[in-house]
């Protein structure tokens, strides 16, 4: 370092003051508190490739912003989002890398120490913007510190074509999961089956899988990390999931994540559940204006447990320690989440990114176009992977081993009962929360 | 290296230091064979034995971990699915090397014979190998697709099925669709160094043989077979090696699924120490590995070299 704590901290002052005067009048709050960041720094960001364009063109624009308004120089890489989690690992283990990663799920959870406290921060934001939804936070923190800022819930809901439901005598989707049951086989009496992931496909498959487990009051541990999986309502669910799964289009058990957006695109499929993308998709083919306007997405329908809950895809944005500019790092941050940028970032998400503070929630994209309304709640209705127990290695591990979807396609194909299933999951989950 | 820093301390001892190492062989020879010692030890050595390491230890993603002894292999040994992985990978190696080394060896006696386009021909064999296997296992992904897939298209359309293949949602459908799929990618590595092996054959041994009244038959038995066991133990040294160690076609078509029924150990060993975190036990699994890549290399090597000619002494 070239400065000495005591020079950052009087240029610090001097700029603090000097953004004050030209800075954002709309968070008083968070405005004093603005970090100035380290002279001559210069910030690495490596996140995951877009879903949807306009995510990246606006974080981009935003990003040039920071340096127009700083002068510190921001390189934006990109990798697809299975290779986040490596990557992630590599430059926590190694110690250099990007100052800043935009990582998946309980990647924050594995190496807390390797993070940058952001706690400060994430406080200062939360309170100026109506505070952070507790599933998206519960992701970021460890120890009771913040280890990054929850950025973004990417929603998951069921994607279905009206006219083929109303074929089938439905013109209301179903609230609850028998009547979901029901539409289900009435698609499979029209023809028009539906299809769910039970293959290893990362997000697809174990978002199904969760909700299955969850709607019907399973869980896989307790609060004490006490594997209680092998339940009465866990074996409700995988029946429930035998009898769904007998109307379904053949060969969901090899789905991975691409497939069910492949078959409903090829009207093979009436209904399947996935990201926004895919209403994204109908548009945007001039040749499928048909399924496009006869495209409707919904919540999954709710179960015996009486409240949605779902697993979807949870994306925090953190900082290694290693930085060699921390201020930087948390300058930025701010920066990003000051409600110009926050605001348009998630109006440009096109509804992809649910926002994870409670400010944000009446962004108009979630008006503009009713297919975005299910994904609104993503932030709302997000329980974490390895409820009720704590996320970290435990969590992550029985997730990335399939052990959930596992369990559901050996059920429903048959190749095991239910009971059987059941056991043997949970015997495979008492392996990561073994103490 | 200390011969280095001597001379450096002693400048006037150089000279005489310089051409002594000069002038001996067995000195120079160490100075020659440093640089790829140093190669060997920093590439190979280190990795393999920190992967050893790294499978007594629980270490996971983010901390390191702490000496645990044999408790990794321990719970290995209970868990159903490494169990499976392990099946799956013998029965995935058994399989498609035989397979292939039966398809290749074929391919290498017909491209043995005087084709026409010869040269066009053997230069198209090698496409399989030379497509970049992501690239290739995608275009499988498509051909056994649950709902695309042209295979099942063109069965459908002849009238001989009446509904899509279950190639990857069916265990055993799953486990053939990824061994055809090794299959393909692998004859033509079998087959070129096969028939490179073919070609060095001496053509007056089969015209001796056929002045003996000796079948084709009884040629391809007597002549090629036994001249071409040495290449033959390489070969397929190294099939089984690629086979055994495959982990692009399925980490593309399947991820391990259904219900990790492909799951191979390498499959099984990335999942478990890169998306899950458990460093230690994905080190202890591919660690399995190595006895069997051990055994695959003694039984080619004891089994199939065992003529003593091919070991440079006379028969």
């Amino acid at each position: 370092m070239k400065f000495t704590r005591r020079d950052v901290l009087a240029t610090g002052a001097g700029l603090g003051a000097a953004s004050l005067i030209g800075g954002m009048p709309a968070f008083a709050q968070s405005a004093t508190a603005k970090i100035e960041p380290e002279k001559g720094a210069s910030l690495r960001v490596l996140r995951w490739s877009p879903f949807v364009k306009g995510d990246e063109d606006a974080w981009i624009a935003n990003t040039k912003k920071f340096t127009e308004a700083t002068g510190v120089e921001v390189r934006i890489d990109k990798e697809s989002w299975e290779d986040i989690r490596p990557k992630a690992a590599v430059a926590a283990n190694v110690g250099s890398g990007p100052d800043i990663m935009f990582v998946w799920f309980d990647d924050p959870q594995q190496y807390p120490d390797k993070l940058l406290d952001v706690s400060d921060i994430a406080g200062q934001i939360g309170s100026a913007h109506g505070g952070w939804y507790e599933g998206p936070a519960s992701y970021a923190q460890s120890g009771g510190k913040f280890v990054g800022l929850p950025l973004a819930v990417i929603g998951n809901a069921v994607c279905y074509r009206d006219s083929w439901a109303k074929q089938a005598g439905f013109s209301e989707f179903p609230k609850d999961t028998a009547g979901f049951l029901e539409l289900c086989k009435a698609l499979k009496g029209i023809n028009h089956p539906a299809g769910f992931t039970h293959g290893h496909g990362v997000g697809d498959g174990n978002n199904y899988a969760h909700w299955l487990l969850w709607s019907h009051g399973g869980q896989v541990v307790d609060e004490n990390s006490k594997v209680v999986l092998d339940s009465p309502e866990t074996i409700a669910a995988v029946k429930y999931a035998s009898e769904l799964y007998k109307t379904f289009i053949p060969g969901t058990e090899s789905w991975l994540d691409v497939n069910n957006n492949r078959a409903f695109l090829a009207g093979e499929v009436s209904m399947t559940a996935n990201g926004i993308s895919l209403a994204y998709a109908t548009k945007k083919d001039p040749k499928l204006a048909e399924m496009a306007a006869d495209l409707k997405t919904t919540n999954f329908p709710v179960g015996p447990v009486g409240k949605k809950v779902e697993l979807f895809q949870v994306t925090t944005l953190i900082a290694f320690k290693y930085t060699k500019f921390p201020n930087a790092v948390k300058a930025y941050m701010q920066f990003m989440y000051d409600e110009a940028q926050m605001a348009e970032w998630v109006t440009q998400s096109s509804g992809y990114c649910c926002q994870t503070l409670k400010g944000y929630a009446n962004n108009p994209v979630w008006t503009a176009d009713p297919l975005a309304a299910p994904y609104a709640v993503a932030s709302e209705t997000l329980r974490p992977n390895g409820y009720a127990g704590p996320l970290g290695t435990a969590s992550a591990g029985f997730m990335a081993d399939y052990v959930l979807v596992d369990m559901f396609a050996e059920a429903v194909t048959g190749q095991r009962s239910p009971e059987e299933a059941v056991k043997r999951a949970a015997k495979r989950a008492e392996r990561y929360y073994r103490t | 290296m200390t011969a280095a820093a001597d001379h450096l301390t002693h400048p006037a001892a150089k000279r005489s230091l310089m051409s002594r190492i000069a002038h001996s062989r067995h000195l120079l020879g160490l100075v020659f064979m440093l640089p790829a010692a140093i190669l060997l030890l920093v590439f190979l050595t280190y990795p393999l034995g920190l992967g050893v390491y790294l499978g007594f230890t629980d270490t996971t993603i983010g901390r390191d971990g702490i000496w645990i002894g044999l408790e990794n292999y321990e719970l290995l040994m209970e868990d159903s699915v490494f169990l499976l992985s392990v099946f799956n990978t013998i029965f995935y190696t058994l399989v498609a090397s035989i397979l292939k080394f039966a398809l290749g060896l074929w391919l290498a006696l017909i491209l043995n014979e005087h084709l026409p386009f010869k040269a066009f021909f053997r230069a198209i064999v090698l496409l399989p190998w030379v497509v970049p296997t992501v690239l290739s296992a995608i275009a499988f992904w498509w051909i056994f697709d649950a709902q695309f897939s042209v295979l099942s298209w063109a069965l459908i359309q002849l009238g001989i099925i009446d509904h899509n293949i279950n190639f990857l949602g069916d265990p055993w459908a799953a486990r053939a669709s990824v061994i055809a799929a090794n299959v393909w990618r692998g004859i033509p590595f079998v087959a070129i160094t096969l028939l490179a092996g073919l070609q060095t054959i001496s053509p007056s041994l089969h015209e001796a043989a056929t002045l003996d009244g000796a079948t084709s038959w009884q040629r391809f038995r007597h002549v090629t077979l036994p001249m071409l066991t040495p290449i033959i133990a390489v070969v397929m040294t190294f099939s089984v090696l690629f086979t055994f160690t495959d982990f692009q076609l399925i980490y593309v078509l399947t991820r391990g699924g259904p219900v990790n029924a492909t799951h191979l150990m390498a499959t099984l060993s990335f999942q478990r120490a890169i998306p899950g975190g458990n460093l230690g036990e994905g080190a202890a699994i591919a660690v399995a590995m190595i006895p069997f890549l051990l055994g695959a290399i003694l039984f080619s090597y004891f089994g199939l070299q065992r003529r003593k000619w091919q070991q440079g002494g006379a028969d």
